[in-house]
């Protein structure tokens, strides 16, 4: 469970998250979204304690993130831009993860040959395409069965079928009883994956609750028609 | 622990497939090898060596260090969602940086002075100091090149500021201490000299290896007022110090500045 209270977090000039609260109960999927620069990346880095909170507190599994870094042996996370040191092949990069987490042996490499990522692996990274330094970024948030994933726009970068695998992995790990959380800025590239929907704008939280609640408050067919109304009557 | 090995081992292993240290180390190489090709004299190269590596090591160290942290940024983020200690993080890669670059500096210009060590059979302090001299401006120069890449998340003000950093500790401090010299001649300024000079990492590496020569007239201003005021002993304790300082410093800034970072 990850619950973030009066959360806010201010840039010099710029107010990227306007003291939301939040409750992403377990087991459970949920979609951020919201438009380019309205606090998602910000709220998630904020969980990963990547970025510092201006206030406001946010606790896992009911512990409050103090600077402790143990809790991060539960999250696996797929960041936006995947980069890794030029001159490691994926096999090293992999290895130097085990040995940051200890863990050289529950290990979820099913990805690994799903993606077609084994003939990479003595390639030099930078040798690699965007696409599959893409793939190898998802791969290493499967790796270590994680109770909580945390994927940053996961389909941005990639084709169509690992797309869809990964998808198709997002639902079997919900199954297994994970927490999954996904962000994207396209309304309607994941739709099919969510349960519950958050929708930020501009730093504020817009909208909290399952998909069908949002459909039917909004009375409209899909989730893109319904965040844009709901972002139309905001602004009226 | 484990965590800091598994770091420094990944990120020396990345280092050292990199074009440009086998550049840099082939730069040293040469440079010694043609230095001895041109004279068997072995204070002239040995001055020769120091002056061109204090102009050359801090360059490198704060370019390339400003650079390692800024095209990394995407990697340390990460590497910072597992579960990882964020100063352990910056200990890794200041280690896996400054290692390589210091043993690839070493290789670079001792094995040419190897193939030739016996002209070099009175200087071996020297050679030592030489060394030890260049060492220290690698590590001096990367902690500060990762304090100025943790404090500017600008790319081109971070790198701005670190070739800046390299003038001025390079070129224009000398002149300032001149002038400062020439302003203050009249009164006793032996203090404020070696106060000066310990301000300057360039200047400290530079009389450590000159308060080992025995040629006194190579020592300019700072160096005679260091041997004659602290003696040679005291001397090279109290700049080895110092130099020690200047690891410390900017490494403890950026160390904190990191920490408390948002990426």
């Amino acid at each position: 469970m990850i619950k973030a209270i009066q959360l806010s977090k201010r840039y010099c000039t710029l107010d990227a998250l306007k003291s939301i609260d939040v409750e992403i109960s377990h087991n459970s999927l949920t979609y951020i979204v919201g438009p380019n620069g309205s606090g998602k990346t910000t709220f998630i880095k904020s969980v990963l304690e990547l970025v510092k909170p201006s206030s406001g507190s946010i606790y896992i599994d009911n512990i409050k993130l103090n600077g402790d870094h143990a809790y991060r042996y539960k999250i696996g996370y797929m960041p936006q831009i995947a980069s890794f040191p030029e001159n490691l092949t994926v096999k090293e990069v992999i290895n130097l993860l085990k040995e940051i987490r200890g863990n050289y042996n529950s290990l979820d490499e099913e990805l690994i040959p799903k993606l077609n990522l084994v003939n990479e692996y003595d390639k030099p990274i930078r040798t690699l395409s965007g696409g599959t330094k893409q793939k190898l970024n998802a791969v290493i948030a499967f790796l270590f069965n994680p109770e909580i994933l945390i994927l940053d726009e996961p389909s941005a970068g990639l084709d169509p079928v690992s797309s869809s695998l990964l998808k198709d992995k997002i639902v079997k790990e919900k199954a297994n009883g994970k927490t999954v959380l996904f962000t994207s800025h396209i309304m309607s590239e994941l739709e099919e994956l969510a349960e519950n929907i958050i929708f930020l704008l501009e730093g504020a939280v817009c909208f909290s609750g399952k998909k069908e609640e949002l459909i039917a408050v909004t009375e409209e067919r899909n989730l893109e028609r319904a965040i844009a109304k709901l972002m139309m009557g905001k602004n009226l | 622990m484990k965590t800091l090995l598994a770091i420094i081992k990944f990120q020396f292993h990345d280092t050292l497939r990199s074009k440009w240290l086998a550049i840099y180390t082939l730069f040293f190489l040469i440079l010694s090898y043609a230095l001895l090709s041109f004279t068997k004299e072995p204070g002239k190269v040995i001055l020769s060596l120091l002056n061109i590596n204090m102009i050359v090591i801090p360059l490198t160290s704060l370019v390339f260090g400003t650079i390692y942290l800024y095209s990394n940024r995407d990697y340390i983020i990460l590497i910072l969602s597992q579960p990882i200690n964020r100063k352990v993080l910056f200990v890794g890669l200041y280690l896996g940086l400054s290692l390589p670059m210091a043993i690839s500096f070493l290789v670079g210009t001792g094995i040419p002075l190897l193939i030739f060590i016996k002209i070099f059979s009175g200087e071996s302090v020297v050679l030592l100091f030489l060394f030890l001299g260049g060492i220290f401006e690698t590590f001096i120069f990367v902690s500060i090149s990762f304090l100025i890449a943790s404090l500017n998340d600008n790319k081109m003000k971070g790198l701005g500021l670190a070739i800046f950093l390299w003038l001025f500790f390079s070129a224009l401090y000398d002149g300032l201490v001149l002038i400062i010299m020439q302003i203050f001649m009249v009164y006793p300024i032996e203090v404020p000299a070696i106060v000066l000079t310990m301000l300057s990492p360039i200047d400290l590496a530079r009389l450590l290896v000159i308060l080992n020569f025995d040629i006194s007239a190579l020592l300019g201003y700072t160096g005679a007022v260091y041997s004659q005021f602290l003696g040679s002993t005291t001397g090279l304790i109290l700049s080895l110090l110092t130099l020690c300082i200047w690891v410390a410093i900017p490494f403890y800034l950026g160390l904190r500045c990191f920490n408390k970072k948002d990426f």
